[in-house]
């Protein structure tokens, strides 16, 4: 029932998208989530679970699920995966001692069966820390440059400052207007 | 995509439990055929990508139901079901998300999952909407851990005072929880809670009463004082108010014990709340006051008058309450209770069953001997109108007065056997029949009236149990009656017309009172030669048996009344042995031990015999097994019946070459010391093995026989037994040197062989003493104070004793007891903690069958010296002192 009705709205009105934003703790996974849908920066704790929120753009409604990036929680994203249109995955660029941990796990997300239909948009947050690696640094250390068979883009952002999160979002919904 | 296939308008019911010739019109419980596999399917609508609220409430709605039947979920069902829930969360219905908190709190998937919907909840918890903020506390404080609670504890603590009541008892109540944990945490709010105790809003101030007793709960002194505080301050919810009431009795019930003086603390407050507007506080209060320990007439009085007008309420809970009270009160106070009697018996026609019942049995607690008809004619009435398990109820209350008022047996062994005659079940009827059975047994002049009742049940009475039981009632009653002729007609009657079980149960029946009563002799025979043709085989092989008795064959006369002593439990054994064993040839019932009394065939053949030593059997290990042991020895049969045994008593260090064992065993004119010897060396065999008992500190004594063992090899456990005379029935004492005497065989390791030659060698043992304890026999009596009564109060003896420093009184109580071997009565070993002084009621029977009764009083002062007052009373004076004897002595 979920997938008609979704078509049917998108044929009268706004479109809809579910998200979900992952990467390892400490990346900024809330940070950026609470400055797309409030446009703030608001002081975040270590997420234990996840936060949900709405965040409508370019008039496609965006239902963007935040898992928190702790190792006890990692095991328990697969739940939330089914009728997943995109993943944002958030690396903080300027943590080069953990890009390897990073990359493994994004590629074990590659290999969701679930997600294969997803949309990879890639954060290389935390721009504005000095020492970090800009985008093809973190491209290179996830590996992104060896998909072929997947959509993907890489952002260089700054969630403090609000740089790079709407260029992403824009190609996010580029993408998904094109699809269907 | 399962969903779409249902009508989304669907009832709860389960669709697929739709049945074609379903009666349109009847009434389905909502939850009717809810299933856990189906729902489990279902609940996969939580995962779709748009939600429907309303279907996922129903959904919930299920499982919620599942899950308070008791239904369990698999840790995988569990897991799915709680990740779907979770996805809920980003919905903003707020029943959706009521729906949601409850059920992650039930489903309780594994502790280290739950903490994924943690995060959702903090924000919940801080949300705008008081319903989010109050459940969100709740779930929260339901799975949090110590660390989590640290870092939420701030809005907590908040919580507490918040200005919505909803959100400030959700957190009293999860501090409530979180006490048995967390109880650290909790007591830094506790101004917090102070103030919620301030609160206008009667929930939360009930809410904030209860934790902050609970708080104190372990500290009485701060209970006491919490409890002050409060009854001088502004507890006005009635919750609230109930629940300082029953901490009020609570601190009652301690002090009393501390201080005991006359004013009791609280009992002015208790008494002003029995004015109380609101009834439930009313009603505490009242109940608390009847609770009280020791509560006098006094007191009791304003109480007892709330209760009274309680009873005539339009409320049914209020009548029931009040009912049920004031038939506590009827077992301690009677008296104070009677006043009400009036309202009462208005009761006994409530539509409520449980009400009229109650009523019934308070005012036949209540009742005095002029009223017992009245009130047997009202319930006469309104016996068939109410369940089986209140008329249980009933017939007990009215066995317990008739045992009260013996006088009145007549009408109310009317009353018995009028309801005996109406339709019930087996476990009323048999209420019925074990109510009179006691009344017969226990009030000698009704036993005529009885057995007639109780003849003219059996005639119509359809339970093969109790026309077993009450035909052989009959059997050992009936032929001591003064006409036992008219019962024959009962029994013959059932030999006619019951089934086989019964028939049988009769032919035993009829053939007793053809053993015992002269005159019926010859009619009986002719009776029973009728049953010979009797179509069942036992019913046949009874009657032949007993005809061939009565006729003066087959043991004649007295082996139709048999005086089965045997142990069913040693028969069992017995048995079982035999079968053991595959029948090789037919079993002998004088193999199984019997008592010694039981086997007059035994006795006669005893003074036949030499006395030869007993072979050697295995190691007895309880003191019912040494008994049974004895039993088997035709040497001690002439003693007559064990009095008493005592308890092992290990004569050897343990790891010794000789391991002996004594147990005492008194008989009337005679002690019989049991050596149990096991020999530890494996080298030696031991022979004409005896123990020399030297009575220079035992004058009163004299030796009558020896039993040696004639061989003891290793490893075996055999019986050397030392028959000492004393006086009929005297506690003579004394105390015993012994020495093992036997002859040592050395054995030849090499071959095994044992030498031919032994010497005779010398073992010294521990003294043996026997104590006035060894004559005292605990015997339990149901009613002390009326066993009492009836013994002679001249043969009463009273003195006081200092017992000295003692830990506690239980300590002084379990000590006397442990002395005088006797039994504690209704419970008076047990001392209440705390207790200051107390009451212990002993029983005994002394060798002899003389019966003694022990009332002691013990009372305990600050500097934990306890006194004694021991008051006895026994059938004679003497045996009274004797017991004082054994408590100066000891």
């Amino acid at each position: 029932m979920g997938l008609w009705m979704s078509r049917l709205l998108s044929i009268f009105g706004e479109k809809e998208a579910r998200i979900l934003v992952l990467g390892l703790d400490n990346a900024g996974k809330t940070t950026i989530l609470y400055r797309l849908q409030v446009g703030e920066v608001v002081s975040t704790i270590p997420t234990i679970g996840f936060n949900v929120e709405t965040v409508t753009y370019k008039n496609i409604k965006f239902q963007v699920w935040d898992l928190g990036g702790q190792t006890s929680i990692r095991p328990y994203w697969r739940c939330y995966y089914p009728n997943t249109q995109a993943i944002i995955y958030v690396v903080d660029s300027s943590d080069t001692e953990r890009i390897g941990t990073s990359r493994e796990e994004f590629h074990a997300i590659l290999e969701e069966e679930e997600l294969k239909n997803a949309l990879i948009l890639v954060y290389a947050n935390k721009q504005d820390l000095p020492g970090a690696l800009d985008d093809a640094g973190v491209a290179e250390g996830l590996g992104l440059t060896g998909i072929k068979n997947r959509d993907w883009s890489i952002f260089k952002t700054s969630a403090i400052k609000g740089e790079g999160l709407f260029e992403g979002l824009d190609w996010l919904s580029n993408m998904i207007k094109t699809k269907r | 995509m399962a969903a779409t296939a249902q009508d989304p308008s669907a009832p709860l019911r389960g669709p697929e439990k739709k049945d074609e010739d379903r009666d349109e019109d009847t009434e389905y419980s909502p939850f009717y055929g809810i299933e856990k596999g189906a729902v489990l399917q279902e609940a996969r609508i939580f995962n779709d990508a748009h939600i429907d609220p309303r279907k996922c409430q129903q959904v919930i709605t299920k499982l919620l139901y599942l899950l308070c039947q008791g239904e369990t979920f698999s840790q995988k069902e569990a897991t799915e079901v709680f990740f779907s829930v979770t996805k809920l969360f980003q919905n903003k219905d707020a029943n959706l998300r009521r729906m949601v908190y409850l059920v992650v709190k039930d489903v309780c998937p594994a502790s280290d999952e739950v903490i994924m919907i943690t995060s959702s909840l903090m924000k919940d918890m801080n949300s705008k909407t008081d319903l989010y903020r109050s459940n969100a506390i709740r779930v929260l404080c339901s799975i949090t851990d110590a660390q989590l609670l640290g870092q939420i504890e701030r809005y907590l603590k908040q919580a507490v005072v918040d200005k919505s009541p909803v959100v400030a008892s959700a957190v009293l109540v999860s501090a409530l929880h979180l006490l048995s944990h967390n109880s650290e945490i909790v007591k830094r709010w506790t101004n917090e809670i102070q103030e919620a105790v301030q609160s206008k809003q009667p929930m939360v101030q009930f809410h904030a009463v209860a934790l902050l007793h609970a708080l104190r709960a372990n500290d009485r002194l701060a209970v006491s004082k919490l409890v002050t505080s409060l009854t001088k301050g502004p507890v006005r919810s009635p919750l609230a108010q109930c629940l300082l009431v029953r901490y009020v009795a609570q601190v009652i019930s301690e002090s009393q014990a501390a201080s005991g003086n006359d004013s009791r603390p609280f009992y002015d407050w208790l008494e002003s709340c029995l004015r109380h507007k609101a009834e439930m506080v009313i009603f505490e209060a009242a109940r608390a006051i009847c609770n009280m320990a020791e509560v006098s007439a006094r007191e009791l009085t304003p109480a007892v008058t709330v209760l009274q007008l309680f009873l005539s309420s339009s409320k049914p809970v209020l009548r029931f309450a009040a009912v049920r009270t004031l038939n506590k009160v009827a077992m301690t106070h009677p008296m104070a209770v009677t006043n009400c009697n009036i309202d009462m018996e208005n009761l006994i026609s409530d539509q409520n069953r449980s009400i009229a019942t109650l009523a019934i049995t308070t005012l036949l607690k209540t009742g005095n001997e002029s009223s017992v008809e009245r009130l047997l004619k009202q319930i006469g009435n309104f016996m068939s109108d109410i369940a089986d398990e209140f008329k249980i109820v009933v017939v007990e209350a009215i066995r317990s007065l008739c045992l009260k008022f013996p006088q009145k047996y007549r009408a109310l062994m009317n009353f018995l056997s009028n309801v005996l005659r109406e339709d019930g079940g087996f476990e009323y009827k048999k209420a019925i029949v074990d109510s009179i059975l006691i009344l017969i047994r226990e009030i000698p002049d009704a036993k005529e009236p009885g057995l007639g009742h109780l003849c003219e049940f059996i005639e119509d009475c359809e339970f093969t149990y109790l026309s077993t039981q009450i035909l052989h009632l009959l059997g050992v009653e009936g032929p001591k009656t003064k006409d036992p002729a008219k019962y024959i007609r009962f029994i013959y009657n059932r030999i006619i017309l019951e089934n086989a079980t019964v028939r049988a149960a009769a032919v035993s029946s009829l053939a007793r009172f053809g053993a015992l009563v002269q005159e019926l002799h010859p009619r009986i025979l002719i009776l029973l030669r009728r049953a010979l043709h009797d179509n069942d085989d036992e019913v046949r092989d009874r009657a032949t048996l007993y005809l061939q008795q009565l006729e003066g064959q087959a043991g004649g006369l007295d082996a139709v009344d048999v005086k089965w002593n045997i142990p069913a439990k040693n028969l069992e054994q017995g048995l079982k042995k035999y079968m053991e064993n595959g029948f090789q040839k037919p079993f002998d019932l004088a193999s199984v031990p019997v008592a010694v009394a039981a086997s007059p065939a035994k006795e006669r053949k005893a003074p036949g015999r030499t006395l030869a030593a007993p072979a050697p059997t295995q190691a007895p290990k309880k003191q019912d097994d040494h008994a049974a042991l004895l039993k088997t020895l035709p040497q001690l049969a002439g003693l007559g019946p064990v009095f008493k045994s005592s308890a092992p008593a290990q004569l050897t260090e343990e790891e010794t070459e000789y391991n002996i064992v004594v147990v005492k065993h008194v008989f009337a004119s005679h002690v019989v010391f049991q050596f149990n010897c096991t020999n530890t060396v494996a080298e030696q065999v031991l022979e004409n093995v005896s123990v020399a008992m030297d009575l220079a500190e035992a004058e009163d004594f004299e030796e009558e026989a020896v039993l040696p063992l004639a061989s003891m090899a290793y490893g075996s456990v055999g019986q050397t037994y030392v028959v000492l005379a004393r006086p009929e029935g005297s506690m003579a004492l004394g105390k015993f040197v012994n020495i093992l005497k036997f002859k040592v065989k050395e054995i030849d390791p090499s071959t095994g062989e044992t030498e031919e030659e032994g010497y005779e060698d010398e073992y010294q043992l521990e003294d043996v003493e026997v104590t006035p304890a060894d004559y005292i026999k605990p015997v339990a009596v149901a009613n002390f104070r009326s066993v009492w009564e009836e013994l002679d109060p001249e043969s009463e003896m009273a003195d006081d004793y200092g017992l000295g420093l003692r830990d506690s009184l239980q300590d002084a109580v379990e000590a006397v007891i442990g002395i005088l071997g006797m039994q504690a009565c209704e419970g008076s070993d047990a001392v209440p903690p705390n207790a200051r002084s107390h009451t212990a009621l002993l029983a005994g029977v002394i060798v002899g069958d003389v019966q003694v009764l022990v009332r002691l009083s013990f009372g305990i002062d600050v500097s934990r010296q306890v006194a004694m007052k021991m008051v006895v009373r026994s059938d004679g004076r003497d045996v009274s002192e004797a017991i004082h004897q054994i408590i100066q002595d000891a």
